[in-house]
């Protein structure tokens, strides 16, 4: 209790504000998004509160597509993005591979406040009235015919482009060059192989999105018309540049997620992932092959139906990756010591929507199937089923798994098994009628709806209640964990993680002396006994 | 200046290859952030060959050929300084980093005239905009690009000259050497990247249309 710690170290607002240290950095995050994750489920709830009704009657459509817009803007750009990478990747990227801290710790901390200033930019956008035009900023509708303040939007998400930019700069250079003697990239934990494919995809994907909306901003403000067909422009090439991003940011915002359950299925099942390497690669070949297939977001968008079909096939191939994860992570639990704590139930909860949302990624992605459901409820309950039941999942599952680290302080186990149970329930009842809503022809983006899909929603928005009071619930346990909770050891699941050398809360510099590495990770002895990394 | 690498490190050289990794990977960024441009810029002048091509021909390329030189010698001069630094001879590395700065000022000033030419000729894309001809809205197109593309480019240009001024005073102050160099080595990896995207705006800005 008396020793010192990165908590502890010095205590003043100010060294917090100007921490260098990617710890405190991920603290910053963690608050951040929080923030962000409650205003975007704010718009939310007012959503689904909206939709009990067919005629439309708590709030207008103008409203509406407000709503929705700030809903995707903000858990896309400002939750999903940096959910997992800048915060739990922060904080255990440099503690897993045996560092002081990542390579440049003062464009970590420039990072956290891009982020901030794009959020509050983005934030005002909202305030001041919002933005109508959906998350996707389609073109000639962006740039031409809103009355929303579609450019302090664009400039927003814009400049938050440049944070994660340098995250995933930040990662790669961390992982490549600051490893601790020994560990070689085979014995390198599943969670860093998944953050290195999502950097990747960061550092590559995100400046066409910044190119994108720079281009979408000057269209709207001095009208170059790259983008209007009176111009001659062509607003398909909107389309493309955005997806060419906007596609490979899915795989940003669910790769996090598969490493954080290969680390947890690894050890509350006390055995190695099964076929490691097959799941190393998997996440580099997502990251590749998910540059290959933005346009499966256009197949009726009137591209040749040559390219639709290329997409239609790669988008295909990419199943084949996932898959592999899915199957090995099943494999793994097979004869392990396997143990229901809370982070094991978020990723059990994990695997199972995940393949749901996966399964139903493959419909999407047949031309002729997804011609019917486009811009259904269908897409709608697929891509939560990814993006929520996926990473926000994994994303908890993560933080139960670390928080002890972080805080030094176990979670009340009880409270979060409860949490984990009622956001299963909740996020399925929520998103399971959306994919029968979609079947039967209920088109996204609309407040008023024939009275005989009512049942569906008044489903959904009833789930949508749970999922709310779920969210909320770790909210106030996590929280008082931090002053009340049992003291953390320093490995109190046994791991076989670097992380888990160092006390919890780690101190300034992480480590007393770098650790040497000779095992790979996740070596459990037949009776489940962690053999650590470094022994 | 430092002998010592910063905490995070176990030595210089381990600094050394950090810092050129990462400004390899800010590149890689830089590349596809110019590269959607680009693209754009190509699927127009595939869909209006002729326009794009008349439009080129009304931009001002005695100036874009001189600073296409201007740049290139500024290159040179860093990669120069670079290896002189190293080497120790500060006075000189210094001067050419300075040397290297002001000929991108001189870039800039050649491109402000450029632009001033332009407006006077209604070719920025706007209420003043006067093309004649049919192809009017193709030229349009090829004008928004080409402020956008020269515009973000001289953006680059303006950053470097202030990084390289900053080098340039470390280095007469001998703050690098064969043990600690990488912010000078750094600094002409992005300088050479920003000329390098010059060399490739000028082939699509200046010589489509031109040859007989």
């Amino acid at each position: 209790m008396t020793e010192r710690n990165y908590l502890t170290e010095d205590t003043r607002i100010i060294s917090w504000l100007f921490t260098t240290d990617h710890k405190r950095i991920a603290i910053l995050f963690f608050a951040a998004i929080t923030l962000f994750f409650f205003v975007g489920g704010a718009a939310a709830t007012m959503i689904r509160l909206e939709l009990v009704s067919p005629q439309g009657r708590f709030v207008t459509s103008d409203v509406y597509n407000r709503l929705f817009t700030i809903h995707g803007v903000v858990m896309v750009w400002f939750f999903l993005i940096p959910s997992i990478p800048s915060t739990l990747g922060n904080f255990i990227v440099p503690l897993m591979i045996g560092a002081r801290d990542l390579a440049f710790p003062r464009l970590n901390l420039t990072s956290f406040y891009l982020f901030m200033l794009g959020g509050c930019v983005t934030l005002y956008a909202v305030f001041a009235g919002g933005v109508d035009t959906g998350w996707t900023f389609y073109t000639p509708f962006s740039t031409m015919y809103s009355n929303g303040h579609v450019v302090l939007a664009v400039v927003g998400v814009f400049i938050t482009g440049f944070s994660s930019i340098l995250t995933g700069l930040n990662f790669i250079v961390t992982i490549h060059r600051l490893r601790a003697p020994g560990l070689t990239w085979y014995r390198l934990p599943l969670f860093l192989w998944s953050l290195y494919a999502t950097s990747v995809i960061l550092v590559l994907a995100t400046p066409v999105l910044a190119m994108t909306l720079l281009l979408v901003a000057l269209d709207r403000v001095f009208g170059v018309g790259i983008f209007d067909p009176d111009r001659g422009g062509d607003p398909l090439l909107f389309q493309h540049l955005f997806w060419f991003y906007s596609h490979p940011a899915v795989y940003i915002m669910i790769l996090p997620g598969m490493g954080v359950v290969s680390e947890l299925v690894a050890v509350f099942s006390r055995k190695a992932v099964f076929g490691y390497k097959f799941v190393a690669w998997s996440a580099i070949a997502i990251a590749v092959v998910g540059f290959f297939v933005w346009g499966h977001h256009m197949f009726v968008s009137g591209q040749s139906v040559f390219a639709g079909l290329v997409f239609s096939f790669m988008s295909f191939i990419v199943a084949v990756p996932s898959a592999i994860k899915v199957f090995n992570w099943t494999a793994t639990l097979h004869k392990g010591w396997v143990r229901f704590d809370a982070p094991m139930l978020y990723a059990l909860a994990f695997i199972g929507l995940f393949t749901l949302g996966g399964l139903t990624g493959l419909f999407l992605a047949c031309l002729a199937y997804d011609v019917y459901v486009t811009d259904t409820y269908f897409v709608i309950a697929h891509f939560h089923y990814i993006m929520v039941g996926g990473m926000v999942t994994a994303y908890f599952g993560g933080l139960h798994y670390w928080w002890p680290k972080i805080t030094g302080r176990m979670y009340p186990e009880y409270w979060a098994r409860a949490a984990a149970i009622l956001i299963f329930f909740g996020f399925n009842l929520t998103f399971f009628p959306q994919f029968i809503l979609g079947v039967l022809g209920m088109p996204r983006r609309y407040h008023v709806y024939p009275p005989e899909f009512q049942v569906w929603h008044v489903l959904s928005s009833a789930g949508a209640s749970i999922l709310a009071i779920a969210y909320l619930l770790p909210l106030f346990y996590l929280l008082w964990s931090m002053f009340y909770g049992a003291r953390a050891p320093a490995n109190p699941w046994g791991a076989t993680g670097l992380e888990w050398l160092t006390p919890s809360p780690p101190p300034k510099h992480n480590f007393e002396a770098t650790p040497a590495v000779t095992r790979p990770p996740y070596e459990y002895t037949l009776s489940g006994e962690a053999r650590p990394q470094n022994a | 200046m430092p002998e010592t690498p910063a905490f995070q490190f176990v030595n210089l050289r381990q600094q050394h290859e950090v810092a050129q990794l990462g400004m390899w990977v800010f590149l890689a960024t830089e590349v596809l952030f110019f590269g959607g441009l680009i693209l754009g810029y190509s699927v127009y002048r595939f869909m209006y060959p002729e326009g794009f091509a008349e439009a080129a021909r009304h931009t001002q390329i005695a100036i874009g050929t001189t600073n296409t030189a201007i740049l290139l010698t500024s290159s040179f001069l860093v990669a120069w300084a670079v290896s002189l630094a190293r080497l120790g001879a500060h006075r000189l590395a210094a001067l050419l980093f300075a040397a290297a700065a002001a000929l991108g000022c001189v870039f800039l000033l050649m491109k402000g005239i450029e632009y001033r030419i332009e407006y006077g000729e209604h070719l920025v894309p706007g209420y003043f905009f006067i093309f004649r001809g049919p192809n009017a809205t193709s030229a349009w197109l090829f004008f928004s690009f080409y402020f956008v593309a020269t515009g973000v480019h001289a953006l680059h240009v303006a950053i470097g000259i202030m990084v390289l001024a900053v080098i340039a005073l470390k280095t007469r102050r001998g703050a690098y050497s064969e043990r600690y160099h990488a912010p000078a080595t750094v600094a002409g990896l992005y300088w050479h990247f920003v000329d390098l995207v010059w060399v490739f705006l000028f082939a699509l800005i200046y010589l489509p249309g031109r040859a007989s």
